[in-house]
């Protein structure tokens, strides 16, 4: 029961479930105007409390990501996508680029530099998404 | 709502010994809720007298409005699982048929799909069983029976970690489609952690941390480090449990941690480990009552 299909023990757990879905729909694995897993499908599938589960729903349907169709379930609201891969450009900044540049400063690695290797790593990101064999 | 079990001022003394001291708690329909604690914390004493097999010393306790001791209409409604629970010179079958009778919401088909589940005969004479078996036999009843309220007292004595998460999902499963009040007392915490809705602590007899089982995640911190960027980060924060060696430190920061305290731990070069449903029952024991419920409120 530890491993609750890869949740932590750090924050709760239903706000683990809604940045769950959230990634989902962010990624297009779910798609906008279809039905989310139930409460019920949730709470078996990561083995937790339904009530758990409901309120990760529910903080998506408040957010508008979501939305409640009577008797049928949750279905992805039209919009979510675009609304979730704004907020997650905005969190970038701070969640990765921040951390990216103290690391840097710590390492005697100038702004210059940095810029220089990031450039690098993206062109061997590029050529590494076409297949192709660096070296 | 209210509450499905309400508990007021409960005390019950044996002798020179007081098991229960003025423990006062409510219970909602409709949820699973964890009664966790050491071996001795009381517990057990608890679960008893809501299941009317013993009587306060003083205070009161109600169960669907009513004392449950000696009251049928309220014992109809609840069924209590206990560790190593004996049975009459029984096979399986007759064990299961005898709980028919008693519980009205008794459903045959899922104690079947359960004997399946834990591979239990039910020709088997239940003296001939192992002590898993016989734990097994105490979840089919439990789960069977479908009582509003269901009282689980370390249910799982001698299961091993395969039939215990055959329990837990039945129990999840079941309770899904059924819902219904789930009282479930176990030491093995951070296996269960993830079915309970609440989460009330038990320590030498008193209650010392009621809480949302969901509430406790992130609330408490292992945090480890040098000593100086430790006292760093420490400072003006609640801390527990301050380990040392040479000059690594290790403490216990009570209180949830934001972005920007992450990131200074990041800086200061400290490893954070968030502490499990376990480890923090463990330490609020430990703790004069209630400085948990002070620093995450």
């Amino acid at each position: 029961m530890r491993d609750m299909a890869g949740l932590d023990e750090g924050t709760p757990l239903f706000a683990q479930i809604a940045e769950r879905l959230a990634e989902e729909i962010a990624d297009g694995g779910l798609a906008e105007g279809e039905r989310v897993p139930s409460m019920n499908e949730l709470a078996a599938f990561y083995r937790i409390n339904p009530a758990t589960a409901a309120k990760g729903l529910n903080l998506l349907a408040d957010d508008g990501l979501l939305e409640k169709r009577r008797g049928i379930g949750m279905f992805v609201a039209s919009g979510a996508r675009r609304r979730l891969l704004a907020q997650r450009r905005q969190r970038f900044a701070a969640q990765y680029v921040a951390p990216l540049v103290t690391e840097a400063a710590r390492l005697g690695i100038d702004p210059d530099e940095l810029i220089t290797l990031v450039r690098e790593s993206s062109q061997a990101a590029a050529v590494t998404a076409q297949g192709g064999v660096t070296v | 709502m209210t509450p499905v079990i309400s508990v007021t001022g409960l005390t019950r003394r044996y002798r020179d010994h007081v098991a229960l001291d003025q423990v006062s708690l409510e219970v909602e329909a409709g949820s699973i809720v964890g009664l966790l604690g050491r071996n001795g914390a009381g517990k057990t004493t608890l679960l008893r007298i809501l299941a009317g097999q013993e009587f306060p010393s003083a205070g009161d306790v109600l169960v669907h409005g009513a004392p449950p001791a000696e009251n049928e209409a309220v014992l109809r409604r609840m069924v209590f699982v206990r560790e190593d629970q004996t049975y009459p010179d029984f096979k399986v079958r007759h064990a299961l048929r005898v709980a028919s009778w008693f519980y009205p919401n008794w459903n045959a088909e899922l104690a079947d799909a359960l004997l399946a589940d834990f591979g239990l005969p039910a020709g088997r004479a239940i003296k001939k069983l192992s002590r898993g078996m016989r734990s097994a036999l105490g979840i089919v009843i439990g789960l069977a029976a479908r009582a509003d309220v269901t009282l689980f007292d370390e249910p799982y004595a001698g299961l091993d970690a395969v039939a215990r998460q055959i329990f837990y999902d039945r129990l999840l499963a079941d309770y899904a489609e059924h819902p219904r009040t789930i009282l479930l007392s176990t030491h093995l915490i951070d296996e269960a952690a993830g079915l309970l809705e609440r989460v009330i602590v038990i320590d030498r007899g008193r209650i010392v941390l009621t809480a949302d089982a969901d509430d406790l995640r992130g609330v408490a911190t292992a945090v480890s480090g040098p000593v100086l960027a430790v006292d760093e980060f420490t400072a003006g924060r609640v801390v527990w449990d301050r380990r040392r060696v040479a000059s690594r430190v290790s403490v216990v920061v009570v209180g949830g941690l934001d972005e920007a305290d992450r990131l200074l731990a990041r800086s200061l070069q400290l490893d954070l480990t968030p502490l499990t449903l376990q480890q923090l029952v463990v330490q609020a024991a430990a703790q004069p009552a209630d400085t948990l419920e002070r620093t995450s409120a």
